[in-house]
């Protein structure tokens, strides 16, 4: 990480510290994830590196899928550690409420056709929240935060990224998550087909019903 | 002069009958609680809901001895509605109906997850925390947003508790009045040593626990490792998975006091892991006392005055239980 300006710490996030600097002439983020002393270091270390390695890969898969990500430049196991370019936008979350209701729909159709491609291309992106979502000045959606992806074409996967995302509406945009997923599955159906759309949300009426109070299992399996 | 009012709270969502008797300032004159203890196996709702129709009449009756006052100054009852075993929660409202009809006063059914974070806060003194509430039959990580709790974390699948029983159960434990499963695995863990690898699965705030448990089973059925190392990894791995949700939400939400509450709040480690990251986020940490942690009818008795005091009562007609009553199905007036 040589000729790294005096970087400003732009997001103290749960999981790591993100700093804005320059790096051979350009804009980026240094994303680190930090120690957590809450749990034992071994086990601490796997998930730091597993998280780390995992995020930088799937985030240039991404790409590839057809879903705007920053580009990765530098990747530090040692240090968990990633130094990406930095998207200069909004993040959704943060827009969301201040926009009109067309606006917001549109908005989210993108999403949901970006989580379709995702999907399609067998990654699931398991954190999918307005805060990892950043929409630039020219209207282009990026994706960010793959640390707790996975590859996987399964039909319950992708139920459970979709139900995350609805739950996310819920609690963070309750005023309007209903009318946001929505047209986020409309934007979803249009790239994966009304069929594949049919059987998600099957997956996410029964997933649903899940974590909810449940009898008590008796056996181990 | 006013005349005194009290609240008497009926809890029977799963394998406890507890009475409470709570006062409208918040004073709790009487938390009974009644523990059914299955001689094999899990929770049998029909054999829970049995030993609560048994031990209801003594329960009451030692509730009124506790808090010293007569049957005719109960102003409102209270009870669980839900979410909770089918079997359980009906007959904890045929008594509260019965006992309703038989006073004429009024009926207010109470949303049990609500509950446990009313009494959180009323006996630790948290004003707006950021809950965990760990049980038996619940995981969530919750928190007050315009009129409603909102779940920002929950569990996928089985409940932190549900985890530690069974693997407990399949252990060949078995459990104690004072000494539940919980506890047992808490004492057991603390002589393990050696982390073993398990299955640790975070997606967004949410966790999923089934395949931790079933993995952990089957390494206790090849007995490889022992159970002490076992239970250390099983808990290491659990806890650190809802602590790390429970940091996800604290920083989501910005919230300023962290709650934990439920069963499984009894436990030091789970304790010090909360606590740890509370601190790291300038956060005061609270957790309920045991009596008030564990499901209990004071929490219902107190959530009742709060919601009767906001003109929230439940017409008979209206007082069938909810199996699946969510959280955030709530409104809460009484927050502003
Ligand atoms: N490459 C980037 N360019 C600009 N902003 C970014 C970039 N990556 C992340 N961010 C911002 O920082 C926030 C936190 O980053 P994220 O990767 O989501 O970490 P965390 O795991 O802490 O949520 C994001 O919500 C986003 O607003
Ligand atoms: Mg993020």
């Amino acid at each position: 990480m040589d000729k790294v300006k005096a970087p400003i710490l732009i997001k103290k996030g749960a999981e790591a510290n993100l700093y804005l600097t320059e790096w051979h002439g350009r804009k980026v983020v240094i994303k680190k994830r930090l120690a957590k002393k809450y749990r034992p270091s071994r086990l601490d270390n796997q998930i730091r590196t597993y998280r780390t390695t995992h995020e930088a890969q799937i985030m240039h898969e991404a790409k590839n899928a057809g879903v705007p990500t920053p580009t990765i430049f530098l990747v530090d196991m040692k240090k968990t550690t990633i130094i990406m370019e930095f998207i200069d936008g909004k993040q959704i979350k943060q827009l969301f409420s201040n926009i009109s209701v067309d606006k917001r729909k549109k908005i989210c159709f993108k999403i949901g056709e970006l989580v379709g491609r995702l999907h399609e291309y067998g990654i699931i992106h398991g954190d999918l929240t307005t805060s990892n979502m950043i929409l630039n000045s020219e209207g282009k959606i990026f994706f960010v935060d793959f640390g707790l992806c996975e590859k996987t074409k399964e039909l319950e996967a992708k139920g459970v990224d979709l139900h995350l995302m609805k739950r996310a509406l819920q609690s963070t945009h309750f005023d309007f998550a209903d009318e946001c997923f929505k047209a986020i599955i409309d934007g979803y159906t249009e790239v994966v087909g009304s069929d594949t759309a049919k059987n998600v949300l099957d997956k996410i009426s029964e997933i649903k019903k899940r974590g909810r109070y449940v009898a008590e299992r008796k056996e181990g399996n | 002069m006013m005349k005194k009012s009290y609240c008497l709270g009926i809890e029977s969502t799963a394998d406890d009958f507890s009475v409470g008797i709570s006062n409208f300032d918040g004073k709790i004159l009487a938390n009974v609680i009644s523990a059914y203890i299955p001689e094999k196996g899990g929770i049998h709702p029909r054999e829970a809901a049995r030993h609560h129709a048994e031990v209801a009449d003594k329960v009451l009756e030692e509730a009124f001895k506790k808090a010293k006052i007569k049957l005719k100054e109960i102003s409102i009852i209270a009870f669980s509605q839900g979410p909770g075993l089918g079997p359980c929660l009906r007959t904890g409202a045929t008594v509260a109906r019965a006992l309703a009809a038989y006073l004429n006063v009024p009926l207010v059914g109470v949303n049990h997850c609500v509950a446990h974070i009313e009494i959180g806060k009323l006996t630790t003194g948290a004003a707006d925390p950021l809950t965990l509430y760990v049980s038996g039959g619940n995981t969530i990580v919750s928190a007050f947003d315009s009129g409603r709790y909102r779940v920002f974390g929950e569990t996928l699948d089985i409940a932190l508790g549900n985890c530690l029983d069974v693997f407990a159960r399949e252990a060949g434990l078995s459990q104690r009045a004072g000494l539940p499963f919980g506890a047992m695995v808490e004492k057991i863990a603390g002589k393990g040593k050696k982390l073993i690898p398990l299955p640790y699965t975070v997606k967004g705030m949410d966790v999923s626990l089934s395949g931790l448990l079933t993995a952990t089973v089957n390494l206790l059925k090849q007995s490889t490792y022992s159970l002490e190392d076992l239970c250390y990894s099983l808990q290491e791995t659990a806890f650190s998975m809802v602590t790390e949700i429970t940091e996800r939400a604290l920083t989501h939400t910005e919230k300023k006091e962290v709650l934990l509450t439920g069963g499984v709040a009894a436990n030091k480690r789970l304790q010090s892991m909360i606590k740890y990251i509370a601190e790291e986020h300038d956060a005061n940490f609270c957790v309920a006392p045991t009596q008030f942690s564990i499901d209990n009818g004071a929490m219902i008795a107190w959530t009742g005055i709060l919601a009767y005091r906001h003109g929230v009562t439940t017409p008979v007609e209206k007082s069938f239980v909810r199996l699946k009553w969510r959280l955030e199905e709530v409104a809460i007036p009484w927050i502003k």
